[in-house]
Order: C-alpha cells, then sequence, then structure tokens
C-alpha cells in the first residue's frame, strides 16, 4: 500500500470533484465515520457524478446510485432487505440539497414517518450544482445563481432556506443534527452518533462549493467557518425534537461572509445594498436569538 | 387443488407462495385486493415477507430496487397512474437488471380519468427494459407469476417482469383456480439467488453513470438479454407443464388457427370472448382463429411469422393507442410479417373499459375481410356529433 | 473487460484518473515548521495526504490537484504553494 491510500480507506482518490470541493471531503469523513460495514445509497447530484463514472468507482463501501429524487426510498428497500437477511450493515443515504429539500422530500418524508433504521446525510452546498447552479429550497436570501440571478429587479434568490431539519425532527427523528466540513471532528462525531441511533437520524452538512458559490478552492474551509461565526449556519444537534446542543459563537458582522462570494457581489457592486445587507444580517440575528449561539465577549 | 377464488386472491396467494422478503407496494384500484391480501398474509405470519407501506408507486417500486439490490426477492404491483408515477425507476430497474416481479392489473390511464380495463399503461412502459407477459385468465394469471419469477432471476436473464392481467375483468372475478401446493412451488421457483448485492464484504457500487464509450453496450446488454428469454421463458413454460400440466410453453398461442383463411390477434381476457366468437363463426362455416400473444416483451417474432404464414387476412384487436399513429400490437405484427402480402388490420377496442361481446369480434373478422381496418372499433358517433 | 452487469463496478479503477494532472499550483511541505497535528490529511478532498516513517506528511503528487486548502488551514504554515514547472 502506498503510504498515501491509509488517507484514503474507504472513499479513493481520482474522483472528479473540482479542487477544493466540500462535498468530497465529507463523503470521506462520513465513511471514516461510519466504517466500512456500511451502505451507501447515493441521489444524483455532484457527488453521484464525480465519484462514479463507470468503470470507475471511489467508493470502497457498498454504494448504490438509483434516481435523483428516490434515495430514502431505495434505502428504505435496502433496510428491509438487510433485516429480512438478519444482517447488520449501517445504511446511510447520500444527498445533495437538492435531492433532499425538493425532489426527493416525498421519499424522505415516507422513510422517516415509517421509521426505517438508516441515516439520511444531505450534503448542502445550496444550490443544484451538477445541473449549472441553479436555487435550490436550501439556497439562502438573496443568493444569484442561474435561476435565481440577480438583475435590474432582482436581488437574487427571493426566499430564505427552508427549515428541514425541524421539518424532520416532527416527524419523530430520534437524531437530527446540523454539521459543516468546516469542523471535521464534529461532523464525524454526528455521523458516528447518527449511524448508532435506532430509527431514521438525519444530518445536513453545510459544504461550501467554491464553484457555486464563487470563492477559490483553498478558502473551503474559511468560508464554512464564516457561516457559522457570523450566525448564518447554526450547528446544532437536535435529540427527540428538543435542541440539545449549539455551537456558540462570537459573531461576526455577515458582510464578512456575504463579500467573500460572488454569488453575493451583487450586494456591493456596482454600488453597496444596505437595506439587503440588512436583511441578512436580521436573518443571522434571529438565528442568534432562536439558537442562542452568541458567546458576549467581556469588555 | 381446485379453489373458486378471486383472481386478486390467486394471485396474492401464489405470489406469497414464491416467497418474496420484501413487498413494497401502494393501493390503487383495481390492485388494492392483492396488495390487502398479501398484508392480511404478512400481519397472520403465513409468509414471511417485510412489508413497506410506502407513501406512493414511485418509492415502491423504488424500495424494491434497493432492496433487490441489496439481496432480497422482491414484490410489487400496480396499474394504470401508479404505474405512470413509477415510469423512471421502471426504467432503472430493467437498467440495474433487478429482477422485479410486478403484477399489473392493467387499467385504462388518466386522462379521462378511468378506473376500468385497457391495456394502455403496461404497453406505454413497453420500451422500458420489463418482460411482459399477458394473462388471458386467473389461472394463467396465477401461473405466469411462478414463471416469472423463475425466468426474471434466471442469471442468463436479469431482468424484472410485468405479469398482467385485466382490472376487474380479471382481478375482480371469481373463477376456479387450480392452486399449487407450497411443496410445488419451491419445486418451480428456486430460492433466490442473487447475481450480486451491496454486501459490505465485496463491497460493489451499483448505478454508475456511463459515458458515450458504454452507455450503447449497457442498452445493447439488456436487449441481449431479451433475446435469450424468447428461449428461457418456454424453457421455463415446458418445465411448468411437466410438472404440473398446463402448458406455458409458448410466448404465443393459436387457437383453431390450423386452417384458417382470417387471424385475430390479441391479448388478454379479451382471448376468451374471441374464442367463443370463433366457435360460432366455425360452426357457420367460416375459418377463423386466434393468435393469442403471452409474451409482448420479448416480442415472439418467429413464432408470429409461423403462426400467421397460412392465412390470408389479420384483424388486431389493440386495447391500447400509440396516439398519433397505430396500435402497439398492429405495429409489431406488421413489423413481423414484413415482406409477406398478409394485410393486418387494426382495430382500436375496448379502451377505458368498453364491453366487448360476441357479435362485435364477428363484426371486426367481417370488416378485415371486407378490407377495412386501421379504425376505433365501436365509437359512439351520436357523441361525437 | 466484461461489462459490469447493469452497470455495476468494484473499487480499484478510481486511481486510473489521475487528477494530479489538473494541478497549477504545488504544495510543498516544509518538515521543520510541521508540528505533523495531521489537520493537513484529515481535510484534503483528495485524502491523498499520508504521512513517512517519521509521521511527516506526504501528499500524492498523482492525485493532489492543488487545491491550496492544505496549505491555507495549517495551523503552522508548513505548506506552501508553488507554481507548479511544466
Ligand atoms: C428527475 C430529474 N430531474 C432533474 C434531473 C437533473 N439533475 C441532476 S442532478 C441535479 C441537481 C442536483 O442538485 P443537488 O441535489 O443539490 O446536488 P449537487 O449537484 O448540488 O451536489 C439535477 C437538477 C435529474 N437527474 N432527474
Ligand atoms: S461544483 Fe461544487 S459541489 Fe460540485 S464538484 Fe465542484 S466544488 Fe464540488
Ligand atoms: S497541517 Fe501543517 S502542521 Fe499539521 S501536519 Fe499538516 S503540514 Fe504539518
Ligand atoms: S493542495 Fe489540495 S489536493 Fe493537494 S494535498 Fe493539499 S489539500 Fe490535498
Ligand atoms: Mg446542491
Amino acid at each position: 500500500m502506498k503510504e498515501d491510500e491509509a488517507a484514503c480507506v474507504l472513499f479513493d482518490a481520482g474522483h472528479r470533484a473540482c479542487g477544493g470541493c466540500a462535498a468530497a471531503m465529507a463523503a470521506r469523513l462520513i465513511l471514516d465515520a461510519a466504517g466500512k460495514d456500511t451502505i451507501v445509497v447515493s441521489s444524483t447530484g455532484c457527488m453521484e457524478v464525480f465519484s462514479t463514472p463507470y468503470p470507475e468507482t471511489a467508493w470502497k463501501v457498498p454504494w448504490i446510485h438509483s434516481l435523483f429524487e428516490n434515495n430514502s426510498a431505495v434505502a428504505s428497500g435496502v433496510v428491509e432487505s438487510l433485516k429480512k437477511q438478519g444482517r447488520k450493515e449501517k445504511v446511510i443515504a447520500i444527498g445533495g440539497d437538492g435531492a433532499t429539500f425538493d425532489i426527493g422530500i416525498l421519499c424522505l418524508s415516507g422513510a422517516f414517518e415509517r421509521g426505517h433504521d438508516f441515516t439520511y446525510i444531505c450534503y448542502d452546498n445550496e444550490a443544484y450544482m451538477n445541473t449549472g447552479i441553479q436555487r435550490s429550497g436550501a439556497t439562502p436570501y438573496d443568493a444569484s445563481t442561474t435561476t435565481s440571478p440577480a438583475g435590474k429587479c432582482s436581488f437574487g434568490n427571493r426566499r430564505p432556506k427552508k427549515d428541514l431539519p425541524a421539518i424532520l425532527a416532527a416527524h419523530g427523528a430520534p437524531y437530527v443534527a446540523t454539521a459543516s466540513i468546516a469542523y471535521p471532528p464534529d461532523l464525524k462525531k454526528k455521523v458516528e452518533k447518527a449511524v448508532n441511533t435506532p430509527g431514521p437520524c438525519y444530518i445536513q452538512v453545510h459544504a461550501p462549493c467554491c464553484t457555486g458559490w464563487g470563492f477559490e478552492g483553498e478558502k473551503t474551509i474559511a468560508i464554512g467557518k464564516l457561516a457559522i461565526e457570523t450566525g448564518l449556519w447554526v450547528n446544532y444537534e437536535m435529540e427527540e425534537g428538543k435542541i440539545t446542543k449549539v455551537k456558540k459563537v462570537v459573531r461576526k458582522p455577515v458582510e464578512e461572509y456575504l463579500k467573500e462570494q460572488k454569488r453575493f457581489r451583487h450586494l456591493f457592486k456596482p454600488k453597496r445594498n444596505d437595506a439587503e445587507i440588512a436583511k441578512i444580517q436580521a436573518i443571522a440575528d434571529r438565528n442568534a436569538e432562536k439558537f442562542g449561539i452568541e458567546i458576549k465577549l467581556k469588555k | 387443488m381446485l379453489e373458486i377464488t378471486e383472481g386478486s386472491h390467486a394471485v396474492a396467494k401464489a405470489v406469497g407462495q414464491c416467497r418474496p422478503q420484501v413487498i413494497a407496494a401502494y393501493p390503487i384500484t383495481p390492485q388494492t385486493h392483492i396488495v390487502e391480501t398479501l398484508a392480511d398474509m404478512v400481519a397472520d405470519c403465513t409468509i414471511d415477507a417485510e412489508y413497506i407501506t410506502v407513501e406512493s408507486e414511485f418509492s415502491a417500486l423504488s424500495a424494491c430496487l434497493g432492496a433487490s439490490a441489496a439481496g432480497s426477492r422482491v414484490y410489487s404491483a400496480t396499474t394504470s397512474q401508479g404505474l405512470a408515477l413509477m415510469f423512471e425507476v421502471c426504467f432503472n430497474c430493467a437498467g440495474m437488471r433487478m429482477p422485479v416481479v410486478m403484477s399489473i392489473a392493467n387499467r385504462a390511464l388518466g386522462a379521462p380519468l378511468s378506473i376500468w380495463n385497457d391495456h394502455q399503461d403496461s404497453i406505454s412502459l413497453r420500451d422500458s427494459g420489463w418482460m411482459q407477459l399477458y394473462a388471458e385468465d386467473n389461472q394463467e394469471a396465477t401461473d405466469l407469476h411462478y414463471l416469472a419469477y423463475r425466468v426474471s432471476e434466471d442469471h442468463r436473464i436479469l431482468l424484472p417482469s410485468f405479469v398482467c392481467f385485466d382490472g376487474f375483468i380479471l382481478s375482480h372475478t371469481y373463477e376456479p383456480v387450480d392452486m399449487l401446493t407450497q411443496e410445488q412451488a419451491d419445486s418451480y421457483v428456486p430460492v433466490f439467488k442473487p447475481y450480486h448485492r451491496l454486501d459490505a464484504a465485496d463491497p460493489i457500487s451499483f448505478g454508475l453513470f456511463a459515458s458515450p464509450d458504454y452507455y450503447m453496450e449497457f442498452r445493447y446488454a439488456i436487449d441481449q438479454a431479451m433475446n435469450r428469454a424468447r428461449t428461457v421463458l418456454p424453457e421455463a413454460g415446458r418445465v411448468f407443464s411437466e410438472m404440473f400440466g398446463r402448458d406455458y410453453s409458448g410466448l404465443v398461442e393459436a387457437y383453431r388457427l390450423d386452417d384458417a383463411d382470417c387471424a385475430i390477434v390479441a391479448m388478454g381476457s379479451i382471448c376468451g370472448t374471441v374464442k367463443d366468437a370463433i366457435d360460432e363463426m366455425r360452426d357457420a362455416g367460416k375459418k377463423v382463429g386466434l393468435l393469442k400473444i403471452r409474451a409482448f416483451r420479448p416480442f415472439p417474432v418467429k413464432e408470429v411469422q409461423k403462426a400467421l404464414s397460412g392465412v390470408s387476412t389479420v384483424a388486431v384487436l389493440d386495447k391500447n393507442i400509440s396516439l398519433g399513429s397505430k396500435g402497439a400490437v398492429a405495429l409489431e405484427i406488421r413489423d413481423a410479417l414484413y415482406g409477406s402480402q398478409i394485410p393486418v388490420h387494426d382495430y382500436i377496442i375496448a379502451l377505458g373499459g368498453r364491453d366487448v361481446r360476441r357479435k362485435d369480434i364477428a363484426a371486426v373478422v367481417a370488416s378485415a375481410e371486407a378490407g377495412s381496418g386501421d379504425i376505433y372499433y365501436g365509437l359512439r358517433e351520436e357523441v361525437l356529433k | 473487460m466484461a461489462l459490469g452487469m447493469g452497470c455495476t463496478a468494484r473499487p480499484g479503477k478510481s486511481r486510473d484518473t489521475r487528477t494530479g494532472s489538473w494541478r497549477v499550483f504545488r504544495p510543498e511541505f516544509i518538515a521543520d515548521k510541521c508540528t505533523k497535528c495531521g489537520m493537513c490529511a484529515i481535510i484534503c478532498p483528495e485524502g491523498c495526504i499520508g504521512e513517512n516513517e517519521e509521521g511527516l506528511p506526504v501528499p500524492d503528487y498523482d492525485y493532489c490537484k492543488g487545491c491550496g486548502l492544505c496549505a491555507e488551514e495549517c495551523p503552522s504554515e508548513a505548506i506552501e504553494m508553488k507554481k507548479e514547472e511544466k
């Protein structure tokens, strides 16, 4: 074994993700945490496409892809099939935000309501990246995408992000968490917890996308951290529907996050748009209040 | 053992005897009695299966796909709108070579909404890579399920199957059906041996994407499997007839066709009416016969050519319409007879549950013999005015 | 090579694609500055950073895409991105 292979025990190198891709990082970290006795069910999207151009596969665990919107239903079948055979492998469904928030929500809701023992992980890059950066239900307010472009009479995406973790918690999911590739040990801990919790568990992983958001690949983690430090992304855990843990931060103004990304450039150029920036700041403020993330520094 | 039973119950019982490990289905008229009966069997532990009460047909077939990939024998049933909702997954099951068996209690497709029988639903999945078997009566509907499992799961084939039987006309009708015993079913349907499966001990990736360098070869491989099914299906039918006496060795079946001038071609329960009409016409001295199509996919080109080689006229009864073209069965028959001089007349008939009687069959034969055809038979002109 | 039934494949061939050829900048690891904290190996999206006998990180340039994430995140500034000589 070459030295480097140690680092990609279960997700192989040679995949075709963009340099600095958070989704690729997420795939590695998820498998690291879940271990080799895991069956992965993927949806169509960047992660599936960059990892499995026939006859190459980066997955060293059993893996299946069927369609864009059915990974939870396929996973339901896998789980019950294993149960019938008395097998013990863990099942993880992985989907992009488009697959999860939008087109696959019927299958997802059905699978969670039925209570299959599996973990669903959404890698959330906040748009349909594989088809060229179109908006999804996870796209944040004002982000410019190819179907929510900023223009003379548009500030980008008109709606805030859908609160999917709350929707899944309302299904009675025993464990729901958000995480970020910017904090790998935390992400891995949450994956371990989810796969070892009986019943349907959900983790939503913030996965900044250099290509779709417009920043350099080396900044992927820095951007992920800024999302958390501004309060636009909150890392938390919910057990039996109750928030049990929240990552606290010393908050920064949202524009420190926004101005690093092309998708928000229209808020600064050609003219700074204070009114819209204030609306985004208000979203962060609401998050801060709702989750109690604020660490107040003593003056 | 002969039982007077509803078609759906007989089918459900046969399916149970095939020992599916995972069942995923969603209720829709007229399929409901099948899935309710299976749910009862699971609830009473008469069969040892996981029954997934999915939230849609789309998920039903998706769950079957996942369960099959993980190494279990699977079953689903649907019809009409439900089958249409499965469209994408149907192509996927075949392309991924998952040997799913699914009953189709054939029903018309909306709009307009109709719960009554025709073949538009399964015919519309013609190109999806599923084998399609059509039953004439409840005995055949029941038996074809054993056959379908045996052939679908054969490693030479690995293709999913529709077992089609007419909604209400068969599904809700009580007829005597000779059921196999469990031991007989076990001796005919072998224990499921997956070709490969999702398994941590040998991690395989399923469902990769294919570049233009590979896509065509994968499609060709499916078609090759269909070709092999042209011999594996009759082979399985022969074994069935040797073991249990009922003969399904033909992809087609001829009725009084040997010396016929006019051949009627049809699929499904209408064949029963056609046979009665033929007997009457024969009594009146008319040389008419029936070619019943049992397997629509793979389509039995050679068998059709052979069976129809001696006739002078063909009348095809199509319970479907490829809007803007012809009925799907007539198109196949014309293709099979290409180069011969035999005229093929198409009759779009019995759409959305319109009743067909013996006298209608006689009228069709008269029309074909007069050289007309390629019409909708039995249109109510008064409502078209 | 026979087709994988239903478009299936076993692992192994992913490494046939040498993504190192995409690289424009090359991470160079400065042993003196490295504290062996392991951060770079954890975050590399290619999983292509291993370690040598001394426990120092070693990238596999066959697969390193030169994204610069390791250099950006190294807490000891022990990785420098240098323009790839072609
Ligand atoms: C039914 C269907 N509709 C549309 C598509 C096209 N499509 C493929 S991937 C994709 C977007 C994927 O978005 P997401 O789930 O967020 O994953 P990402 O590519 O962003 O990682 C779309 C729209 C499809 N494959 N299937
Ligand atoms: S577009 Fe974004 S998510 Fe897709 S491979 Fe590139 S960086 Fe990753
Ligand atoms: S991140 Fe920097 S200090 Fe840590 S192991 Fe890598 S090179 Fe060494
Ligand atoms: S530059 Fe990017 S791909 Fe190369 S070793 Fe560093 S993190 Fe990995
Ligand atoms: Mg996305």
